[in-house]
Formats: structure tokens, sequence, C-alpha cells
């Protein structure tokens, strides 16, 4: 491996890897001779500079051909697909067994409730360490129905969970554009233009109001915000599980921000008291003094009652355009 | 015991991540010494004795805080070693970006927040490029993509080290940090140890007291910048 770059002019070497030359700009290195091999720019790198840089000779060519590989894994990861993810129960606060085998599937959204302070946020931790029984909860996760490989828990370029919350803000200066092509170059895709231009789509799509591709990111309303976050998660986040802290009512279509995570086989678990998210998935785990007290599927009775919510929501929302309209909230919304 | 060196810019969230992961080292029976190092003041001391986490401080004062850390670092060994603590942690603020507290086979950790920007992995020297384990703090409050971005960034400068996230407010992560600290080598003496990189060499006019600007009362190691 290191012999393989070490001869090739940092000429071609950039030519074929683009990324090759972002690792000696992250380092501080910009100014090489192009014309000389690897191993050569590198033996002729003033000492000075080194130090003033902070790297020894000696492990720079080890620290970029460690890169290299990092960025090829990344390029080549076809995300083992995870199937299933199953958490078996261990105990709560107080030491009382959960008893429950739960198992979570690409496509599908499970809610979790429960007051401040209830385990809810413990039980994703648990998934992120894949926990075998060794977490303070005592719980057990599995992926694809067996013990995962335990080198995972600290690769995170192999992160299980993405997350989105409400106190999540975008703190880059940057347009939506140079934002999303960011981070998928960062994922190493294969077309970060035309991602990007799918991205942009789709989150107008669920904003309430559009914005375009040259708005800084800093600028964008909540609403809007949250749909590039929801649509970059399901098309750039190379972890499998998504979870939502809430999605707030304003300026976004919430039925087609969980379908769109769910079309790209995301298994989300979305924390929530809202009554129509919360009946939007198909189970919700309850939680009480840091254990799972009961797991309940949404009913046909609870699916009925969603529609009637949802028209509820529908007249408010009418209500809500109205005051902004600055009409008279008088007659039948 | 074992000795962990925590290093990260002013700011990072360093005694937080520390305080949280004591707490799991704790419940699971295992003594936890920290030496504090800081430049004019730090109450930080005081935040970890009400922890119940043993703590002594260094005030480095009209003196180059990294190096004023490595003339001090042995006799902090021997307190902990004298105490009989488990595990003895070090923590000190990169205070240029270019110093680094790093030992070589002692447990390396750079802490940095989502916050200050996806550019600053560059900004910094030895005290991230050379660590074994980088804690990213303050993940809670920046999108998903900058995370990632982030974590990019910090492989750019750092292709072997682990990467963990760890919440500085509720703990999440601690736990985990905690389990890769009590993995760290375990020493005895540092006598003859090696840092990992050398510290910023600092020996011009004005490291003697000179206030005075201008070319003649300059003199030693002066570096002028191209200005083109």
């Amino acid at each position: 491996m290191e012999n393989h770059f070490a001869d090739m002019t940092l000429t071609r070497l950039f030519g074929e890897h683009p990324h090759a030359r972002e690792f000696f700009l992250a380092i501080g290195l910009s100014e090489l001779p192009e014309e000389l091999p690897l191993a050569a720019a590198v033996a002729a790198l003033d000492e000075e500079l080194l130090l003033d840089v902070g790297v020894e000779r000696q492990d720079l060519l080890r620290q970029f051909c460690d890169y290299m590989a990092g960025m090829e894994q990344l390029r080549n990861q076809q995300q083992a697909m995870v199937a299933s993810v199953t958490v078996l129960g261990g105990h709560d606060k107080s030491g009382n067994p959960e008893n429950f085998r739960l198992e979570l599937r690409p496509g599908e959204v499970t809610c979790i409730v429960g007051p401040t302070g209830s385990g809810k946020s413990r039980f994703l931790a648990d998934i992120e360490w894949l926990a075998q029984g060794d977490s303070p909860t005592g719980r057990t996760v599995l992926i694809n129905g067996a013990a995962p490989d335990l080198a995972r828990r600290y690769a995170v370029e192999q992160k299980l969970v993405a997350q989105l919350s409400q106190n999540m803000n975008f703190v880059m200066d940057l347009s939506a554009e140079e934002f999303i092509r960011l981070h998928a170059e960062s994922r190493m895709v294969a077309d970060p233009a035309a991602i990007t231009a799918t991205i942009l789509e789709l989150a107008n799509s669920l904003a309430g109001e559009q914005f375009t591709p040259v708005t800084p990111v800093t600028a964008l309303s909540g609403g809007q915000s949250r749909a590039l976050m929801i649509a970059d998660v399901a098309c750039l986040s190379s972890s499998p599980i998504v979870l939502i802290d809430e999605i707030e009512n304003a300026g976004i279509d919430r039925k087609r921000a969980l379908s769109l995570l769910a079309d790209q086989d995301k298994i989300v678990l979305m924390a929530t008291h809202d009554p129509i998210l919360a009946l939007m998935g198909q189970q919700r785990l309850i939680f009480k003094n840091g254990g799972v007290a009961a797991i309940r599927s949404t009913s046909p009775a609870e699916r009925a009652n969603l529609t009637l919510f949802e028209e509820m929501d529908a007249r408010l929302t009418a209500v809500r355009h109205a005051l902004r309209n600055g009409e008279e909230i008088a007659g039948g919304f | 015991m074992r000795l962990i060196t925590v290093a990260g810019p002013p700011s990072s969230g360093k005694t937080a991540i520390i305080c949280k992961t004591v707490e799991a080292l704790q419940a699971v029976g295992t003594s936890v010494g920290v030496i504090k190092f800081d430049c004019l003041s730090s109450g930080d001391q005081v935040t970890y004795e009400r922890r119940g986490i043993p703590a002594r401080t260094g005030l480095s004062g009209n003196l180059c805080p990294d190096h004023f850390y490595v003339s001090n670092i042995e006799e902090c060994l021997d307190w902990g070693l004298q105490s009989g603590f488990d595990l003895l942690i070090s923590e000190s603020a990169g205070l240029c970006n270019r110093c680094a507290p790093h030992i070589k086979d002692i447990c390396a950790v750079c802490v940095i927040d989502n916050l200050s920007g996806v550019e600053t992995p560059r900004k910094i020297g030895p005290m991230l490029k050379m660590a074994d384990i980088v804690v990213i703090t303050k993940g809670d409050i920046v999108s998903q993509a900058e995370r990632e971005v982030f974590v990019h960034r910090i492989r750019q400068v750092n292709s072997s080290a682990i990467i963990i996230h760890v919440n500085g407010l509720t703990g999440q992560g601690g736990h985990e940090l905690g389990r890769l600290l009590k993995d760290a080598a375990t020493v005895e003496t540092l006598q003859g140890k090696l840092l990992r990189f050398s510290m910023p060499a600092a020996l011009c006019s004005y490291c003697l007291g000179q206030r005075r600007i201008g070319a003649d009362f300059q003199m030693g190691n002066v570096k002028k910048m191209e200005l083109g």
C-alpha cells in the first residue's frame, strides 16, 4: 500500500485522487513540489515547516496511507445492510426486569414516549453502544438477529444512529447548496452535484415556504431548516437508524417527512408527545423509571383517531393561514 | 496506575466530559483523581471536589502553560500514586493550538467541540493530530450533516484515533469513554518518557519580559511574516 503511493508523482496522485490533496491542505502543507514522487516530496519537506504544522516526517507517509485506506473504505462502504435491530430487555432503575424483545426494521416508525428522565436517551445510547448486557440497563442489542462485531462500537464512520432534534441548528456559514455538497463530498459519494440537487428538491417539497440553493443555511426558517436536515439525513447519512426528537408543527409536512425517511429504508425512532406524530408510528415504547414499561402497537381504533386528529389539525392550520392573511377569525373553519 | 492526558481548546467542554466520565467510572468502583492545569485562575478544583473527585490545580501564571505542565507532571503522577488512584487524569488547555501535553505510551485524549466550526480540526496541531482518542462535544446542537463533516475533517488530520461523541450536559457517551480509559496503559514513573511532539520554541526577548515593540528590541527566536 505504502509503496504504491510513494512512487507516484503528486501531480498524478492528486489527479487520480482529489481527496489526497485535501489531506495535505488539512495538515497545513499547501505548497508541495508536485512534480516529485510522494516519498521524495515528503523527504524534501523543510524541517522548520514540519515543526510549525506539528507533524513528524516519519509518520507522514503512514498517516497518509491510513487516510487513503479510510476514504477508500468509505467509498466502497455498502453500509453492511441492517435488516433488523433487536433489543432484549434489561432492567429499570430499581432493578425490575423489563421482559421484552423488540424488533426494529427498516421503513418502520417507532415512537418513544415518557416523562423527562424516564430513560429515553439511555435506550438510544444502548442501541448506539450495541449493549451486550454491559450497559447500566443490562440490555442486549442484536444486529440482523445476531450479536454484532464489537469493533463497531468505536467505529465512528459506521455510527448506527443519526439524530435530528429541535435543538439542532446550522452553524456553518454556507449556502444550502454549498452545505449539502460539502456533506456529500465528505461521504465520498460518486456524484455530489446530483445528490445535492435531489436533497434540495426534497427539502423544498417538505418545507411550506420555498428556499433557493443560494439561501444561506443560517437564514433558513425553522421549518426549512428541519426540512433540509431531514432530506439530508434520509439521502446522505450512512446511519441506518434515525432518531427524531419531535418535529415542530409549523412550516413542514410531517407526514411526508416521515415517509421520506421510511422510503429510504431508515429505522425511524421518534421521541414525541404530539398526538398526530405518535399515532403515525407503527408502535410506541412507553418509558418509566429508566425502563420500557410497555410496548403498544398502534391499534385500528387509534388509527381512526389519527384521521380525526388530522382533520382537527387541518382546521387549526386553516385558522393559522387566515391569521397570517389578516382575516377575521369568524365563521366555519 | 493509569495516566490519561486530556487536552483541548478553552471552553470545549473538557471539565464537563471528565466529570461525566469519572461519574461512570466511580459507579463501577474505579477511583480517579484529576490534575487541572490552567493559566490565571480556575474554579474547576471545586467543581471536581463537589462531585467527590479528588483534584489538584496548577496555575502557570507568568509561564508558558505547557512548559509548566511538563515540568510538573512527574510530581503529579507521584501524587496520584501516593493517593492510590486507579486512574489519574491531567486536564490542560492547548492555548496556542500548537502545544500538546501528550506523552508517548500514555493515553492521549483531545476534546474538541462541534460549535467551533468545521475548520477547527485544521487549526489544531499535535494536540489533535497525535491523540489516541478524540472526544467531540456539543453535538446535540448542530445538524447531523455538520457532525458528519466534522468527523471527516478530524479524520483528515488524525487517521487512526478513536473518535467518540460525548455530551457534557447529559453525560451520554461518558460511560463509553470510561471503558476506553480503563484500558489505558499503566505507568509507574515518567522519568525519561518522551513528549509526543516538541513544544513550541519560545525563546525570544518577549519571553524574558520585553514589552517594547520594534526591531531593535527583538532578540532570539524571531520569525517574520511574509506579507507579499
